[in-house]
């Protein structure tokens, strides 16, 4: 895999907050198609990491590159543009707005110029698109809900078909698992994978649940006190002394 | 398209609009068109807070610009249809202006920058005499004649009046309707977000202001030759407060809200004159019991009267299937 051109390219990105250093010197490579995983305790800095990669932090040092172009200082609307999509862990999705509306504000800004949106159909053209995204993650019997009105678990799911409404190259998904229940976790692992191999999309996964992320990933990397400790497959991680001291546990 | 019952409301109360003024006085017209002039202007500020979600107490500036603009124009010997289009380029180019801060700043502080520059347009309007005619304002504006029809009378003024009204709100209902409105409204939800999918939320904020501003100098180049008497008290922050009032009464974020909020501020102190000096604490009254029962305005009202009569109760999608997913 490695022989591969990497679609991301992070170079040596540091973030420090006054005397805290939140990430430090991280750089790594994700490759196109696979699903990388970012693990590590609470405060090991994942977040910051992914807001820096995201241009939602501006990073103290270090490059970002994706499909070798500098991305380091745009805007997240500018990096959705060039196909990176990504889920927050916090509930994210428009609550006043229907399933349907949600999915469609997804993908409208891919389509057409800003004056065809304004003359355009009201859907740009999207509602079959959309409506196929949400059969996809097993929601059209909400279709014409509104989003607020879901499960914390059914909006992490329209959270993540929000991801993939613009068939982004690259999706960012951070805690996707968190707060939702087993049986959700499953579809929504399964629906991962599924997109995963029909699109070719690559992602990369923050994660908390470690059962979820082992299933999932097929190559991770252990983040500690804003540093890389470990780098491998999930077996390999899972074994690794550093790691289980650091994170797993005994 | 299906004719449906919402396009039968619409011609009724197209209709309604049509034979309202018909066997009025003067002053019962005065106040109809009044009434149409400040739902253009909060029809714009809708657009701005009720959609966009960025908080606006400038409107009334903008109706100085478009007033000012146009009674100079036609002062000038300008015809209207010249001199509004140039007020309204005007308002679009300030209001883009005055969308900056809003990239900064969010909620009361936005607030505040807008506040500014309101008392900023009414101290140039009251202090730039030589321009504006300083407190003494301008006065004498014509009202535009088309040739075959003059709108001198106070009659066919109304009608013309209702003529911009229709267009400005069909271009209104285009714009939230079209994918932009959805933006916007995105942008009011969670602007954070929306940005990640790829909406440019700085450019959506400045237009929401822009547009926003456009549709209260549309007002303002009404009011000038409605009343043909213009002078800064009636642009001053106060005028800011009753159509944001007209928003809110009305329903903010939705397209009929402004409209119905309009009447409420600008017909029901009219309604309730004949309790002579108690009208303005009836008013107030009936406001507050509004805003504490009701905080998404008229519209939300509607909307509890039609499911208290046509109960809508229904199951969600996922529970009609037994259990939550």
């Amino acid at each position: 895999m490695n022989a591969l051109t990497p679609v991301m390219s992070v170079r040596g990105i540091s973030k420090q907050f006054d005397a805290i250093k939140a990430v430090d010197d991280v750089s790594f490579d994700v490759y196109p198609g696979e699903i990388l995983g970012l693990i590590g305790p609470n405060g090991s800095g994942k977040s910051t990491l992914f807001n820096c990669i995201l241009g939602q932090l501006a990073a103290d040092r270090g490059t970002v590159e994706v499909g070798g172009q500098a991305v380091s200082n745009k805007r997240s609307c500018d990096l959705s543009k060039l196909g990176i999509g990504r889920t927050f862990q916090q509930l994210s999705v428009f609550p006043e707005m229907t399933v349907l509306d949600n999915i469609i504000v997804a993908g409208q800004e891919h389509e057409g110029t800003m004056i065809s949106r304004l003359f355009g159909a009201p859907d740009a053209g999207l509602t079959e698109q959309a409506e196929q995204m949400i059969a996809f993650f097993r929601l059209s019997h909400l279709r014409d809900e509104q989003a607020g009105s879901l499960s914390y678990g059914q909006q992490k799911l329209v959270d993540a078909a929000m991801a993939f409404m613009a068939g982004p190259n690259i999706v960012l998904l951070d805690e996707p698992a968190g707060g939702v229940n087993l049986t959700m976790l499953a579809g929504l692992k399964e629906r991962l994978i599924s997109y995963n191999r029909e699109h070719a999309t690559t992602f990369v996964v923050i994660e908390h649940n470690m059962e979820f992320v082992m299933s999932l990933c097929t190559r991770i990397i252990v983040l500690a006190e804003g540093a890389i400790i470990a780098e491998g497959t999930p077996d390999q991680i899972r074994s690794n002394q550093m790691v289980i001291d650091a994170y797993l546990g005994g | 398209m299906r004719f449906s019952l919402k396009h039968l409301l619409l011609l009724v109360g197209l209709g309604v609009l049509v034979v309202a003024p018909l066997g009025q006085g003067n002053y019962i017209v005065y106040m109809l068109c009044s009434w149409l002039i400040f739902s253009i202007a909060a029809m714009g500020l809708n657009l701005t807070l009720g959609y966009a979600g960025q908080i606006s107490l400038a409107q009334a500036s903008f109706m100085a610009i478009g007033a000012y603009t146009t009674a100079l124009l036609t002062l000038a010997g300008w015809h209207w249809v010249v001199a509004m289009p140039i007020g309204l380029v005007l308002c679009f180019v300030v209001g883009l202006a005055l969308g900056f801060p809003a990239l900064r700043v969010r909620g009361h502080f936005l607030a505040f920058v807008t506040l500014a520059f309101n008392t900023l347009v009414f101290l140039v309007a009251r202090n730039e005499d030589w321009l504006t005619g300083g407190t003494y304002g301008k006065f004498g504006m014509p009202r535009p004649d088309f040739g075959i029809v003059s709108t001198d009378s106070q009659l066919n003024f109304y009608y013309f009046t209702l003529i911009v009204f229709v267009i400005a709100a069909a271009l209104m209902w285009g714009i939230v309707r079209s994918p932009w409105g959805r933006a916007f409204r995105a942008l009011r939800e969670n602007p954070i977000r929306a940005e990640s999918l790829g909406i440019d939320t700085r450019r959506l904020t400045l237009l929401a202001f822009a547009i926003g501003s456009v549709y209260g100098g549309l007002a303002g180049s009404l009011v000038s030759p409605l009343v043909q008497f213009i002078e800064p008290g009636s642009f001053a922050v106060i005028h800011s407060l009753r159509i944001l009032l007209m928003v809110v009464v009305g329903g903010a974020g939705f397209f009929y809200g402004p409209m119905l909020g309009a009447a409420v501020v600008i017909l029901l102190p009219e309604v309730l004159r004949f309790t002579e000096g108690y009208y303005l604490i009836l008013y107030a009254t009936l406001v507050i019991v509004l805003m504490v029962f009701c905080p998404s305005g008229l519209i939300g009202v509607g909307s509890r009267i039609r499911d208290k009569l046509w109960s809508r109760t229904r199951d969600r999608g996922d529970l009609k299937q037994g259990a939550q997913l």
